[in-house]
């Protein structure tokens, strides 16, 4: 049995290549072009899916997406939207939310049980008694939800595309395909995006039986083709808006960011649901998708058809049906009289019984089938007289009582809508800047109408974009009104349904209101109709139609729930991107590879950690690299430092005010630390400032700072407007350590520079050659040895690394990671800033008050640090020795306890082999920061630990192995 | 996604750019403690139209751009020292 009809002009099905497929288990074949409702309707199946909280048995409503309960599960893809997505060969598809098939639903009981399941009752039942809600939530679980996860489904991602247009227009039916043509005649760039595989809209299927429409389509279509700056996109869902016209593009494969200069959105309407009892029975449907069935598909949609209608699209979509030999039992029109004669006479004339005056008081079906109507005449104020009821035969019952604007992307942009009794219809009021609306969205509705208002849309559009176009004139009015205002049939057995993704019917909706839920927004949440994965599209009209009556409003007056991004479901792979996350590599990343360095992340960059040896697990790695530089020579890549190159006659200044000391009387040749603080005093980064020439310094941040620093740095000039030039060279700069006893003799192999105490001494900073390369030389004592911090171009990093490891070999050179230099500065009692220090250190607590300069005139921060130190700090961070033989060892962020309050925080520690001790840095309250105050540390489970606080620097505290006698 | 117009480089994606504060005047030496601290923790939320501080980072650029952030809106940017657009 088939219910292909003969070859339609302007099929989208190709009759040439049939696509066989399964649903539930049940072999069928369509046509490369169908979706899998369309071949299912052709095949005579009826029931499609079945509805979320009844488990009703649905079938088509709309093809238009949104066909909620035909969802289906195709293998491990999931919600799989049957009204709308193509068939491919060899689909194996399941319906979901059922107990065994869509046919044979075992949870169809629920259908019966519908009294004792009213709206909201899962927020009043199954609370009580307490210990029951698990076993009703398991309960819920198990009979809802929409198909079943496969865990196992590869991960996608999806790249991103990204375009420009000069005019975007969202829609291609008969206005946005004239907007786009009049855009693009003008000269603009065009890109026509439509939903639908193919484009035309309802050109394409609203054709009342003649040609015109179709004639109409195929003009447009060889206009925009002969138009190469028009970019037509079929089957791509413009899905949101957002601002200044950045608009995704959603397509099969994949999202498109696309920014435009204009919007056009022509997305017409849609086709709005009768409510009356049975209204989701299979064979129920929406005029629109009647004809969709029978245009794009070539599919029969029935038999014998009763059309309900309230406007001349019914009529239309009466003589559609006669026009492929559906039979029309009776055209049953709500409105006392027709005001599009023309389309009735039509009818008549073909030998159609009229009904005016009536209503479809509800649908009768057998075995899940339509098999006839009830039909009322209404009496004067609008509810039907039963007792005069006629049984009408039919297997078909077209609804085409309304529209609803699909407006979401004009919400989204800012555009104030209000309600037009003249369309019954909610109209854009107030557009937002270079975003306009054509079409049936606007309220126009002949086909004429549309078409011209299309042209004003893409000329308007086109001017906005700065393309010059002559104006085109405002439309003319409406001829008739396309939208009942009241569409609603009331039933004393209900099951009148409003809402088809969430069953709701109209009791519901008095249930809700009665319960107080009397505004949009919470009759929404209380009744959640729109909320289900159509989003209201066929629901939120009506409910706000029934609420306006509740409240005695007009619909304007109710208004309309917001419509949020994305506008269909979207699925999550087209979401899911590749990782952008910004990871840098210094020049010598290479020579660590080889070394077998375990990498850390340091900020964006990769640093070795430590280097790794077989067989030797990491803490004795980390204790061989220490013992290296404390006893022979190390080598460490501090290539990730910050480092910024400053010119200038005002540079000496500048650096007075961004860093808390003195550098006018630095001399050419030294360097001296420098801290930076914010404008509260809070210490945020700090580094070695060179001077090379009068006019001109070589600093260093810290890895992660140096982004921050030349920002806030930049910014503060902007203010101050010294006559200084700041350049970031952090890429264009390697740097290494070289620090160790052996290190001054490692170095002089290399180079002519005199090392000696006198020629170079302690913070001296030298402009030479290295194994050839030019160098930045930096005499430097973070790790607390004698040590030289080496600057060379990038390009020569590797090479000088290389030299470097050549020269040092017979000194057993080891190179070192982050985790040994933590440990070695920590020997050396030196502060990180961000490890030892927070977002609200200052720079006394932190110990480094010495740092700080108070007599200048200014620096950013000074004020703040003039008011905290008449204030006093309520920390310092200091030096603690863990007592010999403790239990434990504290880890960082561990509490120092007294009295059972915490006094403080460990920020450092270090079972340190060179001090034969524990030792570590620990904020404490003032009154606990002298020497020798004995501090309760707690540890891990609760134990409590004992310390001392010491004097810092634990190792070499006069610095004399910082000096080149001690090789 | 937002777009803002950098004074060097024209209209860029917002995603390009960092937001810099308020402009607002530092109190002179003379201020009170009280003063300094009111200056230094506290931010006006009033909406309106604003003055603002904001940085290309591709380029390194700060300027200065009027906004209306009740509406997001912004209405000129400008370099600092440059004289403010009418």
């Amino acid at each position: 049995m088939t219910a292909r009809l003969p070859v339609v002009e302007g099929e989208w099905i190709d009759r040439s290549r049939g696509v066989p497929f399964t649903f539930d288990g049940q072999r069928f074949e369509g046509y490369a072009g169908d979706v899998p409702a369309s071949a299912l309707w052709a095949a005579g199946v009826r029931v499609l899916g079945r509805s979320f909280k009844y488990h009703r048995p649905r079938g088509v409503l709309s093809f238009a997406n949104h066909d909620v309960n035909t969802l289906m599960q195709a293998g491990a893809r999931l919600n799989f939207r049957a009204d709308v997505e193509g068939l491919e060969p060899g689909m194996a598809l399941t319906a979901v939310n059922t107990a065994g098939t869509a046919a044979r639903d075992g949870l169809r009981i629920l259908d019966r049980l519908s009294a004792f399941l009213p709206v909201g009752f899962y927020y009043k039942a199954f609370h009580r008694p307490k210990g029951l809600a698990p076993f009703w939530e398991n309960v819920f679980r198990r009979v809802t939800g929409l198909g079943r996860v496969d865990f196992s489904t590869p991960r996608l991602a999806t790249p991103k595309r990204y375009d420009f247009a000069d005019v975007l227009v969202v829609g291609a039916g008969p206005s946005g395909l004239r907007a786009a043509l009049r855009a693009g005649q003008a000269g603009a760039r065009v890109v026509l995006v439509d939903e639908n595989a193919r484009i035309g809209g309802s050109l394409g299927y609203q054709r009342g039986g003649e040609r015109r429409s179709r004639d109409t389509l195929v003009e447009l279509e060889a206009a925009i083709a002969a138009l190469p700056n028009v970019s037509v996109r079929p089957g791509t869902l413009a899905a949101g808006w957002y601002a200044d016209h950045w608009v995704p593009l959603v397509d099969a494969s994949r999202m498109t960011k696309l920014r435009a200069k204009a919007v056009v959105v022509a997305q017409g309407v849609f086709e709005q649901p009768a409510v009356f009892r049975n209204n989701d029975i299979p064979g129920v449907m929406l005029a629109s998708a009647a004809q969709r069935l029978m245009y794009r598909y070539a599919v029969k949609p029935m038999h014998v058809a009763l059309v309900l209608t309230a406007n001349a699209e019914g009529y239309r979509a009466a003589l559609d049906l006669l026009a492929n030999g559906v039979e029309v039992a009776a055209v049953v029109d709500l409105r006392q009289r027709a005001d599009d004669e023309a389309a009735e006479a039509a009818v008549i004339a073909r030998g159609v019984r009229v009904l005016h005056g009536h209503c479809v008081f509800e649908a009768e079906a057998r075995a899940d089938r339509l098999v006839a109507a009830r039909v009322c005449p209404l009496d004067d104020s609008g509810e039907p007289r039963t007792s005069h009821a006629i049984h009408v035969a039919c297997d078909g019952i077209l609804m085409s009582v309304g529209w609803a604007p699909a407006a979401a992307l004009l919400y989204q942009s800012g555009c104030v809508m209000r309600y037009d009794t003249a369309v019954e219809q909610f109209v854009p009021a107030k557009l937002a800047p270079g975003v306009f609306a054509a079409g049936r969205v606007n309220g126009v509705h002949d086909l004429e109408a549309r078409l011209l208002d299309g042209e004003r849309a893409g000329a308007e559009a086109a001017a906005w974009a700065g393309f010059h176009t002559d104006p085109v004139p405002a439309v003319p009015g409406l001829t008739s009104t396309p939208s009942h205002p009241w569409p609603i049939v009331g039933h004393p057995g209900g099951k009148n349904f409003v809402d088809f993704d969430e069953d709701l019917q109209v009791r519901d909706f008095l249930d809700a209101a009665q319960e107080g839920f009397d505004n949009i927004e919470l009759l929404k949440r209380f009744t959640t109709v729109g909320m289900g994965p159509s989003q209201g599209k066929h629901s939120n009209m009506n409910a706000i139609r029934i609420l306006a009556r509740i409240r005695g409003q007009s619909p304007g007056e109710v208004g309309t729930t917001t419509a949020r991004p994305f506008f269909h479901p979207v699925p999550l792979s087209h979401l899911a991107g590749r990782g952008f996350t910004a990871r840098r590599e210094t020049p010598v990343h290479e020579r660590h590879e080889r070394l077998g360095a375990a990498w850390m992340q340091a900020g964006i960059w990769l640093r070795p950690e430590y280097y790794r040896e077989a067989d030797r697990p990491k803490a004795e790695c980390v204790r061989a690299e220490i013992r290296a530089v404390r006893s022979g020579v190390g080598l460490i890549d501090v290539g990730t430092l910050g480092k910024m190159e400053l010119h200038g006659p005002d540079a000496a200044a500048f650096l007075e005010r961004l860093y808390t000391g003195r550098f006018a009387g630095l001399k050419v040749g030294m360097s001296r630390y420098g801290l930076m603080t914010d404008e509260t005093g809070v210490v945020i980064d700090d580094g070695v400032i060179a001077r090379l020439a009068d006019e001109h310094f070589y600093f260093t941040t810290t890895t992660t700072g140096a982004a921050a620093v030349y920002c806030e740095a930049q910014r503060w000039n902007a203010i101050w407007k010294l006559r200084v030039g700041l350049v970031n060279v952090t890429g264009a700069f390697a740097a290494v350590n070289l620090a160790g006893p052996r290190s001054r003799t490692v170095l002089a192999r290399l180079g002519t520079q005199d090392l000696s105490r006198d020629a170079f001494p302690y913070l001296g900073v030298r402009e030479t050659e290295v194994g050839g390369i030019p160098a930045r030389v930096m005499r430097v004592g973070f790790v607390g040895e004698l040590g030289y911090e080496i600057h060379v171009p990038a390009q020569y990093g590797a090479c000088l690394w290389d030299r470097l490891m050549e020269a040092g070999r017979e000194f057993d050179i080891r190179p070192f990671g982050v985790e040994a230099q933590r440990a070695l500065r920590l020997e050396k009692g030196h502060v990180i800033i961000g490890q030892d220090t927070d977002g609200l250190t200052t720079a006394d607590e932190a110990g480094l008050g010495w740092a700080v300069r108070m007599e200048k005139p200014f620096f950013v921060g000074k004020r703040s640090l003039e008011i905290i130190r008449k204030r006093g700090a309520r920390q310092t961070l200091v030096g603690f020795e863990l007592d010999p033989g403790s239990s434990a060892v504290p880890l960082e962020c561990h509490l120092v306890i007294r009295d059972g309050e915490i006094a403080g925080r460990v920020t450092s520690v270090l079972e340190s082999e060179t001090l034969g001790r524990t030792v570590g840095l620990v904020f404490v309250r003032p009154e606990l920061a002298k020497e020798g105050t004995r501090l309760e540390i707690r540890v891990d489970g609760g134990a409590i630990v004992a310390a001392t606080v010491v004097r810092t620097p634990f190792y070499d505290p006069d610095g004399a192995r910082q000096e080149p006698e001690h090789e | 996604m937002k777009l803002l117009r950098c004074p060097v480089n024209g209209a860029r994606p917002v995603s390009e750019f960092v937001y810099g504060g308020e402009v607002r005047e530092m109190p002179g030496d003379a201020c009170t403690d009280a003063e300094w601290a009111d200056y230094v923790f506290n931010r006006s939320g009033i909406p309106g139209v604003k003055i603002e501080w904001w940085y290309h980072v591709a380029s390194g650029t700060w300027f200065l751009a009027k906004r209306d952030v009740a509406a997001d809106h912004v209405l000129q940017t400008w370099l600092p020292g440059e004289e403010v657009p009418e």
